[in-house]
């Protein structure tokens, strides 16, 4: 509790985290009640219609009211993107731990491996992916995570690299204990603020994708709702109904600044350097 | 007229006072030197003098640089006179240089910046200033970058750009505490000359009794933010009229009390703990290009000595001479390329892993830096432990045992087992490291620089806890360091290191009284020591 204490002091944390909370209430709500039906199409009784105060963001060309949309398409970007992290860590992280833990030529081969994946432009090769293997959530997913392997890999590598040279880990090592066990228990504890950080920031990345995946087509398939595919079935329709693409436009721009922010905060916060929270050291 | 006037400073950083009431004046030409321990404020004086407070800091009192007032003195005033007439010297040379300049541009930026040089000007300036302070060009051309140096050398930068403006008043935090006792012995003779050949005044920081000694004339002693002692050096340092200044110095040249060092019985020179046959450590360098090999670095050349137990061995060498490295290998933490090294019988290299275990715990280490030892996120309970794992069938209850037994035996409670690292102090956390390595109840304890962190009072305290252990447990050490005084206090016999080779070995007194190899000579005639100073010292009433 006393972290969250210090962290409210920080005001990109702050706004971060509302913003987020919101996003994830958002969806979480959603489960249990829209304001609408979500593939409530009703083309005669409502059809097209800007704000109003019955659909507070207006209604499509099918009669669907957005925000129940909106709500509903924020639990598909939140899965897609989580996942995706919870890929790019689950599989990036121990390759980075091994490559640094060994060295050589395992570090070496990974390292390269790692460039390879580097060199491809994430999203293009998203769309290839999932244009090889089909469309859809499942395929976005995989597409977006296998990008963030790498990320997580050369991060964790360069954090352990470090860390093996300070004394205490020399320390376990004098006790007797494997590399892998060290690399749990010291290792990994040691670097969590530097991967909170960078999981914020790649889950905030990953919506992003998400959301171009679907745009093209590639992602989340209809019915469903998606914001990426939101923006997509709008662009036929701009010029008379600007707000079907400000609105799942705005939802991608206020999710992903929100998550954006949380991550700065979070780094300020976890970092011991800025935080002061140490007594000072050594000679006043 | 004095060069820096300092009367009546206090200064306090938020609301905890740091400073109180200090004064010092410095005259041209004279070294002044500030002793004191960790949080004594004598580092906080020095910048208070350049106006380099942190934020917050809050100061009454008033501080006179050539009859200048520099008290509350504005930015643009300060930034003419740092540099200018005032430089300083870091103790650390590794983060005070810039890794990405060449040290010709950081020794020439001054000149540029105070004195409107040209490039080219300031450049050949450059040059003879490091061929003042031992650099010469054609050896370390102007466009080495730090990393291509050695500590010393970088430090010798460091003392070229703060004399490259003739300052005339130099201040020296700590200068060469990160070095070894020869370099340290170049750095200060440096200095001196300097001092002498510009007529500047320097206010040397320093922790060692015997450093400040030897440089300087006038001596302030401080203690918590406050001068208990101020005088000539020579005249302080043998009258010892303050009980703290006493006290420092009986600290400084502390020998343990101990029995006399065990007489070896024939059955135990015939089984030594440790035997290291002919090991050698060689590190493959980076390829030349793709057709030539570079050669290899021998770190550790065909090294063999015994190590009988209850015996406390010392081994003494300059920075990289390999020592550390020899360490890593007695414990298994590295293996060596040729030879073998044997513990209680066994060898290291081939005893099959699932009996390395057994073997682990016998040998035990206790590092340097008390703070960089312990993982920041452990408690004391988990940390002091982590050896046991080594013994994998003890109950919870007995593991917690066995580390409160460790920590009495060091002299902590049970109530250091929930705390974390951060919440000790440097001699606290010494005594932890060696609760840790005590945990299994080992033969032999590898010590690296165990005591050179440390503050001299908290030094003499863990020394005779070292020395108390080891003859309640009958420990064997092998104690490594390059402070000859804590070698001699501490062990029977010494091996002297230089260039990854044994070059010699012999009970301490003997090699320190007599040293036989230029290694050991160097080691000796480099190490400062307080009688030998203040024996030579004519100021003394």
């Amino acid at each position: 509790m006393s972290f969250l204490r210090t962290a409210l002091k920080n005001r990109s944390f702050t706004i971060g985290f509302a913003i987020t909370a919101l996003v994830v209430a958002m969806a979480a709500i959603s489960f249990v009640w829209t304001p609408y039906g979500v593939d409530d199409q009703r083309v005669m009784e409502v059809g097209l219609q800007k704000p109003s105060l019955t659909y507070w963001l207006g209604t499509d060309n099918l009669g669907r009211d957005l925000l129940s949309r909106i709500m509903v398409g924020a639990r598909n970007s939140i899965a897609v993107a989580l996942v995706a992290v919870i890929i790019g860590v689950g599989l990036g992280v121990p390759l980075g731990c091994w490559a640094a833990s060994r060295g050589g030529l395992v570090d070496e081969a990974l390292m390269r491996g790692n460039d390879v994946v580097f060199a491809f432009p994430a999203l293009l090769s998203a769309v290839m992916i999932t244009a090889t293997f089909g469309p859809g959530a499942i395929n976005a997913i995989i597409a977006i995570g296998i990008f963030n392997i790498p990320v997580f890999a050369r991060l964790s590598r360069g954090a352990a690299l470090a860390l093996w040279k300070r004394e205490f880990i020399m320390a376990a090592r004098a006790a007797g204990k494997s590399a892998p066990r060290i690399t749990v228990e010291h290792i990994i504890p040691n670097m969590s603020n530097l991967l909170i950080v960078q999981a914020t920031i790649a889950f905030a990345l990953g919506i992003i994708q998400e959301a171009g995946l679907a745009y093209v087509g590639l992602g989340t398939q209809p019915p469903f709702p998606s914001w990426g595919k939101m923006l997509n079935e709008a662009q036929t329709m701009m010029a008379f109904a600007p707000h079907l693409a400000i609105v799942p436009g705005l939802a991608i721009v206020i999710t992903v600044l929100g998550l954006n922010l949380l991550g700065d905060g979070l780094r300020d916060v976890l970092d011991p350097k800025l935080a002061n929270r140490r007594p000072a050291e050594g000679d006043a | 007229m004095s060069l820096l006037d300092i009367e009546n400073l206090s200064l306090s950083i938020g609301d905890t006072p740091i400073l109180h009431d200090v004064s010092l004046t410095v005259g041209a030409g004279e070294i002044v030197g500030i002793v004191g321990e960790s949080g004594s404020g004598k580092s906080m004086t020095a910048l208070a003098a350049m106006q380099l407070l942190p934020e917050g800091s809050s100061t009454t009192g008033s501080i006179s640089f050539q009859n200048q007032q520099v008290q509350g003195a504005d930015d643009a005033l300060m930034q003419d006179l740092r540099g200018d007439d005032m430089a300083m010297i870091f103790q650390e040379p590794m983060t005070a240089l810039n890794p990405v300049q060449t040290i010709g541009d950081q020794v020439a930026e001054g000149m540029i910046l105070h004195e409107g040089l040209s490039k080219a000007d300031a450049e050949a300036r450059a040059k003879t200033l490091l061929e003042r302070v031992g650099l010469p060009s054609n050896r370390y051309p102007l466009s080495r970058y730090p990393h291509e140096l050695s500590g010393g050398q970088r430090q010798r930068v460091m003392i070229a750009m703060a004399c490259a403006q003739s300052p005339d008043l130099l201040i020296a935090d700590e200068p060469t505490t990160a070095l070894d006792v020869t370099l340290q012995a170049q750095i200060l003779r440096l200095l001196r000359d300097l001092v002498a050949e510009q007529g500047m005044g320097l206010i040397l920081i320093s922790h060692d009794l015997a450093v400040v000694a030897e440089m300087t004339d006038q001596l302030v002693v401080m203690r918590h933010g406050r001068v208990v002692e101020a005088g000539p050096t020579g005249k302080t340092l043998k009258a010892l009229a303050h009980p703290y200044t006493a006290q420092l110095a009986a600290a400084s040249s502390h020998i343990p009390k101990r029995t006399k060092p065990p007489v070896l019985t024939s059955e135990q020179t015939v089984n030594p703990l440790v035997q290291v046959k002919n090991v050698s450590r060689h590190y493959s360098q980076r390829r030349q290009s793709f057709f030539h090999k570079s050669p290899p670095v021998k770190a550790v050349n065909d090294v063999s000595f015994d190590l009988f137990p209850a015996q406390s061995m010392g081994l003494v060498g300059e920075s990289g001479c390999g020592k550390s490295t020899l360490a890593r290998l007695v414990l298994a933490l590295d293996a060596p390329t040729a030879g073998d090294i044997h513990l209680d019988g066994e060898s290291l290299l081939t005893t099959p892993p699932a009996q390395m275990p057994a073997l682990r715990r016998k040998m035990q280490i206790v590092f340097q830096d008390p703070f960089a030892s312990f993982n920041p996120r452990h408690t004391m309970e988990r940390a002091v432990a982590e050896p046991l794992y080594l013994e994998p069938n003890l109950s919870k209850a007995d593991r917690r045992d066995r580390v409160v037994a460790a920590l009495k035996e060091v002299g902590l409670t049970a109530s250091a087992l929930t705390k974390y690292p951060h919440e000790f102090s440097g001699g606290q956390r010494q005594r932890l490291a060696i609760a840790r390595a005590l945990i299994t109840r080992p033969q032999l304890i590898v010590a690296d620089e165990p005591v050179s962190a440390l503050d001299v009072s908290i030094r003499a305290q863990v020394m005779d806890l070292f020395t108390h252990l080891r003859e309640r447990l009958g420990l064997t050490y092998l104690f490594i360091s390059h402070d000859l005084g804590v070698v001699r206090a501490m062990c029977d016999e010494v091996l002297v290191m230089d260039g990854g080779k044994i070059v010699e070995r012999g009970p301490v007194d003997d090699i320190f009284d007599n040293p036989q190899s230029e290694a050991a000579q160097r080691l000796v005639e480099a190490t400062p020591d307080l009688e030998r100073a203040l024996a030579l010292r004519n100021d003394a009433a």
